[in-house]
């Protein structure tokens, strides 16, 4: 599994090419989420895709051969901060619910939602960490799961901001990495 | 100034230096051509937009310019698809422009409405629907940037029939290309670059593949000091043929599936191989488990993502052809390297009996002698624009070019039926040359409407069709490898010379090799378009030849040859 950020132009049809091109290169994308980022004209990518580093590097390589895409990289093997989010319905009678609840404040789930039957509970970390909470909670019952799929944030010093038009302030000019 | 959408693309083409626009009109485009009318720009009416695009294709790559080809919305632009395809794979600057539906029509089915832009996603650099007047010609002059920079590529620009209409200010200075701010790579890798100089320096056994990067970064004189410093052998791509001169000493010839065996066997003997803008692909490899496994590699490319894509490099050069050899060569140390040419001699000469200009002359009329003779009949310096199949294999073997752009041939996709529109494309671009089509019998009948065209622009250009009455390439592989079952591939064609009668032009069949020498002559001599319809042996081969997937080195030898029974393979 390789995880890639990209920083692409927030105009419509850019998901399409990105996407198109992983297909184009028999790439199975596992996640892929785009948010806005602080620049309302640049969007935020991170691609988390079934392939190796020799795939990513062609992944890597070919979406900053899309005009629309200003940068890409692939951050597998670097120090990475990686966060899913996920929303879990599941089955909470009076008899279970208090055991439930245990297992929630180990796992730092809160629970969003209260019905009579069910609970929604909200959870975010790493994939494992979600991963965890879901194999404890299945025998439970679990009726519906929502994720929203990783992002990705390279830490401390390392830097990976968007490119800006050399015009414009160059102070914030990007820094990409120091790989090749 | 307020013009039309319309009269702003004519206006932005024109001043981009575009001088010929190969297309066809239709419902989505007819603004256009009402505004191309009152330019100054010469419209080229084709008989299938398929033709426009390989025309374009053809101007881009006889000029180094971008070639322009139009059409209108639906069938017109999906009539482009191949063409455009053939253009990104061969990193030809085409730009397309094409006409859509109106924008409040857009996703309705309208009248020959297709999503043209989502159709050649895969297959353009870039592309883009432009619905407002006012951003026609900054997108024009984006398409022009993007299609002839870095690795250069065909851009699609779709323009709905309302912003064709619509009008808005042109003002040329403020539509300047706005494209978004890249990340600017350091392409001077330290580390790369010195391990490059050393293994350049202290290669025995080096060679050089040069590739069609090395015209399009305009590479041609620095390369030929590097290959003069370093005394480097230089095997060439289909594509890279004419980048460096055929009757250099130096010149080993193409390499590859139909290389020449003395090419191969250097390639898979080698210590070194230095790729220059070229993309390592399968049809010079061969199987990449055996492919010169004694070499260290070192790749100059423009293109990142090709680095390391079929084969593992020791030291990659990222950037443009020119600008990494200009870097390199002052820390390129002279060498002799006699021993390694004489060797590589030494190859050929065994090789060299092969070649079937040595066979006795029975009487027979090959392919092989055409083309010979047609190289000796031009000098070598026509424009010589090819259709794919053994007559490509065949002109990339015994036509010796020595200039750039001299050879014009559809080498990633495989294009049949690219010869002909694309020579018309050459011809625009280069008028004072002499152009020469050569083609199979079974790629001309894919695109042969297209003598209309040349009748109607009455341009002259010479065609000569290698006339086996089969789909030869294909034949030949049911020879080898299914068993003679010659399925699909007996072709009945036209009496060509009497096609070419009824389109007005002046055609030939030329059935013996006493004839082939005297109708090129009169065929060159005449200042109208001929064409010579050579009846060539019909179950002629293309040899050598690596089967798909096999080692390099291990060749189909041209068979019952007593001339040959000397040869040995290493």
């Amino acid at each position: 599994m390789q995880t890639l950020v990209a920083y692409v132009e927030n105009k419509p049809g850019v998901l399409n090419r990105v996407a198109s091109l992983a297909r184009r290169l028999a790439i199975n994308i596992d996640s892929l989420t785009v948010g806005p980022t602080e620049n309302e004209e640049v969007a935020r990518m991170t691609i988390v895709a079934h392939t190796d580093e020799k795939g990513a590097h062609r992944l890597e390589a070919s979406l900053e051969k899309l005009v629309n895409v200003l940068l890409a990289e692939n951050i597998s093997g670097r120090s990475v901060l990686e966060r899913d989010l996920a929303l879990i319905k599941v089955l909470a009678d009076q008899q279970s619910r208090p055991h439930l609840m245990e297992l929630i404040k180990v796992f730092r789930a809160r629970v969003v939602d209260v019905a009579p039957e069910s609970l929604i509970l909200e959870v975010s970390g790493t994939v494992d960490k979600i991963d965890g909470l879901l194999e404890v909670l299945r025998p439970f019952g679990v009726l519906e799961m929502a994720r929203t799929g990783r992002i990705a944030m390279t830490r401390g010093g390392d830097l990976l901001r968007p490119p800006v038009a050399p015009s414009k302030d160059t102070d914030f000019a990007s820094t990409g990495s120091k790989m090749k | 100034m307020k013009l039309t959408g319309a009269e702003i693309l004519c206006e932005s083409l024109t001043r981009l230096g575009v001088r010929h626009i190969f297309g066809y009109p239709g419902g989505a485009i007819l603004p256009v051509y009402d505004a191309l009318g009152k330019s100054k720009l010469h419209h080229i009416l084709v008989r299938h937009e398929q033709g426009a695009t390989h025309m374009a294709d053809g101007y881009a790559r006889a000029s180094g310019g971008v070639g322009v080809a139009m059409a209108t919305s639906g069938p017109g632009a999906t009539n482009m698809v191949t063409g455009i395809a053939t253009a990104m794979l061969d990193s030809s600057p085409v730009v397309c422009i094409t006409g859509q539906v109106s924008s409040k029509l857009l996703g309705s089915d309208a009248f020959q409405e297709i999503d043209i832009t989502g159709i050649t996603m895969p297959i353009t650099k870039h592309n883009v629907v432009v619905s407002r007047a006012e951003d026609v010609a900054r997108t024009v002059r984006e398409a022009f940037l993007i299609a002839n920079s870095g690795r250069p590529g065909p851009v699609l620009v779709d323009i709905t029939k309302d912003a064709q209409q619509a009008s808005a200010e042109f003002n040329w200075e403020a539509s300047a290309p706005q494209l978004p701010p890249k990340r600017q790579r350091s392409n001077h890798d330290q580390v790369e670059f010195d391990r490059a100089v050393e293994l350049l320096n202290s290669a025995k056994r080096p060679i050089i593949l040069a590739g069609r990067g090395i015209m399009l970064s305009g590479a041609m004189q620095i390369f030929e000091q590097f290959v003069r410093l370093g005394n480097f052998p230089v095997a060439m791509t289909l594509l890279g043929i004419g980048c460096f001169p055929a009757k250099d000493p130096m010149n080993l010839g193409m390499m590859g599936m139909h290389g020449e065996a003395w090419v191969n066997h250097a390639i898979q003997e080698s210590d070194l191989l230095v790729a220059v803008g070229m993309r390592f692909d399968d049809r010079v490899t061969g199987d990449l488990r055996t492919y010169a496994k004694g070499a260290r590699k070192i790749h100059i490319e423009i293109d990142r993502a090709e680095i390391n894509k079929n084969v593992p490099v020791d030291a990659a050069l990222i950037g443009d052809a020119r600008e990494v050899l200009e870097k390199l060569l002052p820390s390129l140390e002279k060498r002799d390297r006699s021993d390694w040419i004489a060797h590589i001699r030494e190859l050929k000469g065994d090789s060299a009996v092969r070649d079937i200009q040595n066979l006795p002359d029975s009487g027979h009329l090959y392919a092989a002698h055409v083309i010979n003779d047609l190289w000796t009949e031009t000098q070598g310096e026509a424009i010589v624009v090819t259709d794919v199949g053994q007559h490509q294999m065949w002109e990339a073997q015994y036509y010796h070019h020595n200039q750039p752009r001299s050879l014009i041939t559809s080498g990633g996709l495989g294009t049949m039926g690219f010869a002909l529109p694309a020579a018309i494309g050459a011809k625009f671009a280069k008028p004072d040359s002499e152009v020469w089509v050569v083609a199979g019998d079974g790629g001309f009948q894919m695109t042969m409407s297209e003598l209309a065209t040349i009748v109607q622009e009455k341009i002259k250009i010479n065609i000569a069709i290698i006339n086996n009455g089969y789909l030869g390439m294909v034949r030949q592989w049911q020879e080898f490898f299914y068993d003679k079952r010659y399925v699909a591939t007996p072709l009945v064609a036209p009496d060509f010379a009497a096609l070419a009668n009824s389109f007005g032009i002046r055609g030939e069949r030329v059935t013996s090799r006493t004839d082939v020498i005297t109708t090129i002559r009169s065929a060159r001599e005449s200042s109208e378009t001929v064409l010579l319809d050579f009846r060539v042996e019909q179950e002629d081969s293309v040899y050598p030849m690596v089967p798909a997937g096999g080692s390099l080195h291990e060749m189909i030898r041209r068979p019952n040859n007593p001339l040959v029974e000397t040869a040995t393979e290493p």
